[in-house]
């Protein structure tokens, strides 16, 4: 079944009748080529572009739970590239040009909308480092253009510009970055990779790798044994937890990150905001909710929920930042586990097992990386080698003292 | 949460800065002869359990002690609260 406008037409007179479920539920087979562990959305990416680009046929997703029901679904679902590392820049801005083409390619309607990122500019000093971002980010064509006082209070006139403390002087924005439908991405890879004959297999937990002779042969499952000669593993929080079953220890801590919608609001920001400065961020979704966060907790936690003296904070930051925001009414709040790494930039790389690959330490970060991230593995699972935007990424950086620490505060996780 | 420090009795969370796993306060020996790698080991990888959990938590508001509290990660409940002063004394005997 293909989407289009033509299609929408017809179900609609003549009663909806030919929809069809947009991905199976098969029965595991006994072996695979490639099996992904983690039915999230880089796990999922991961199998659509072995299906689509790579050419893999035997392919399967394994999910303890239900597809999306990790990260993916629990996320602000913030889109750009606006790094500053040689690491990092080139692999979102990769990123950022997939989720530009995503629904051509996925042909789903992932609800992508690039109406700009704004990281507000408090002082001199500040100016001068996103002057620098900016610069960063022009280099590999991601686009950047820095805001005077002035041109913002047009754009964002709601904002406390006089806050006695954070005087807003500027602003470095990013026009391409915006926002995804954080379900319809992962609806639209599970179903493109369903269609290329990927076995995505939902409620099957992965308890334990078959390794013998430092090959991993395998995976146990709570619906049995399941042979791959390579497995892939992209279980963000929980990494430290799946790891461990092949006896690995991660430079990866699991912290909590909580979120926060408001109701339904008539159209009042124009894309995401962001007030570093007061450890708060904002943008409005398309059912007018206000999306909004801060800082994580800064305690390892794998408990999905966080505690009150972060909602205070945000709160705060929010209060301080746009005073409005204090007459609208907080829908829901949640938590989810991120899988914060020792220097705050992601792991793409095979494992010291052969056979067994790591995607991991996405930190607060992973949904805007979705797209590369899924392509990077891919590229690893399929080639053996990284992908060229990807190869900073090694396991083994931290030992040869190749971090990519975009904060510069060292190995210290809930700094990042 | 609320953390029972074993001088001051429950004190808010908030009034700590938090470190991480209480293996920070066993700091490898610098002379040994794989010191490169321990330190690798020390500076980088962690346990991260889902479970019960020993950190470190400063009470940088309050009386500057270090504390290693044991905290169910899963749940969040605190199981106990001792002077790391002590865990390190009671380690060295």
């Amino acid at each position: 079944m293909k989407f289009s406008g033509f299609k929408v037409v017809k179900e609609a007179l003549t009663g909806h009748k030919g929809w069809t479920p947009l991905w199976r539920n098969p029965e595991p087979k006994p072996a695979y080529d490639i099996v992904i562990v983690g039915g999230g959305g880089h796990g999922l990416a991961t199998a659509f572009y072995l299906a689509k680009t790579f050419g893999e046929l035997k392919v399967a997703v394994l999910e303890k739970g239900w597809l999306g029901s990790g990260n993916i679904g629990r996320n602000t679902t913030i889109i750009r590239s606006n790094y500053l590392l040689p690491g990092n820049e080139p692999f979102y801005e990769f990123s950022m040009k997939l989720w530009e083409n995503l629904e051509q390619e996925t042909n789903f309607n992932s609800m992508v909308s690039q109406r700009g990122i704004i990281n507000l500019i408090h002082t001199d000093a500040q100016r001068d480092a996103y002057r620098r971002r900016g610069n960063a980010m022009m280099l590999v064509g991601a686009g950047a253009r820095l805001l005077s006082r002035d041109e913002l209070k047009g754009m964002v006139p709601f904002l406390n510009f006089d806050n006695a403390r954070f005087p807003i002087k500027g602003g470095l924005m990013q026009e391409r970055a915006g926002t995804a439908r954080h379900d319809g991405v992962v609806w639209g890879y599970a179903r493109g990779a369903d269609m290329r004959g990927v076995d995505i297999i939902q409620n099957c937990e992965v308890t334990g790798f078959k390794i013998e002779g430092g090959k991993v042969l395998g995976v146990e499952t709570s619906r049995g044994f399941i042979g791959a000669k390579k497995v892939g593993v992209a279980v963000a929080g929980s990494s430290g937890r799946v790891m461990a079953k092949a006896g690995m220890r991660l430079p990866i801590e699991s912290h909590v990150l909580q979120a926060f919608v408001s109701e339904g609001l008539k159209p009042t920001i124009p894309g995401v905001i962001t007030f570093g400065a007061g450890h708060f961020y904002v943008s409005q979704s398309d059912k007018g909710g206000l999306v909004f966060g801060g800082d994580i907790d800064g305690y390892n936690s794998y408990a999905q929920r966080g505690n009150l003296p972060v909602v205070e904070d945000v709160l705060e930051g929010g209060m301080a930042l746009m005073p409005m925001i204090g007459r609208a009414r907080l829908l829901r709040s949640w938590g989810g586990i991120m899988d914060m790494s020792m220097d705050g930039s992601p792991i793409i790389d095979q494992t010291h097992i052969d056979g067994l690959y790591l995607n991991a330490g996405w930190c607060y970060g992973g949904f805007k990386a979705t797209p590369a991230s899924g392509y990077a593995f891919a590229h690893l699972l399929a080639t053996g080698r990284p992908h060229e935007t990807a190869a900073a990424y090694r396991l083994d950086r931290f030992e040869r003292g190749y971090v990519i620490d975009e904060k510069g505060v060292g190995a210290q996780p809930n700094l990042h | 949460m609320l953390i029972p420090h074993p001088l001051l009795g429950l004190r808010d969370s908030q009034e700590f800065t938090y470190l991480g796993d209480a293996n920070l306060m066993h700091r490898p020996d610098a002379t040994a002869e794989n010191a490169e790698a321990q330190f690798c080991d020390y500076v980088f990888q962690r346990e991260n359990p889902a479970g019960v959990h020993r950190e470190l938590w400063f009470h940088e508001q309050g009386d500057r002690s270090w504390l290693v509290v044991t905290r169910d990660t899963t749940t969040h409940e605190i199981l106990g609260a001792e002077l790391a002063s002590n865990v390190k004394l009671g380690a060295a005997e």
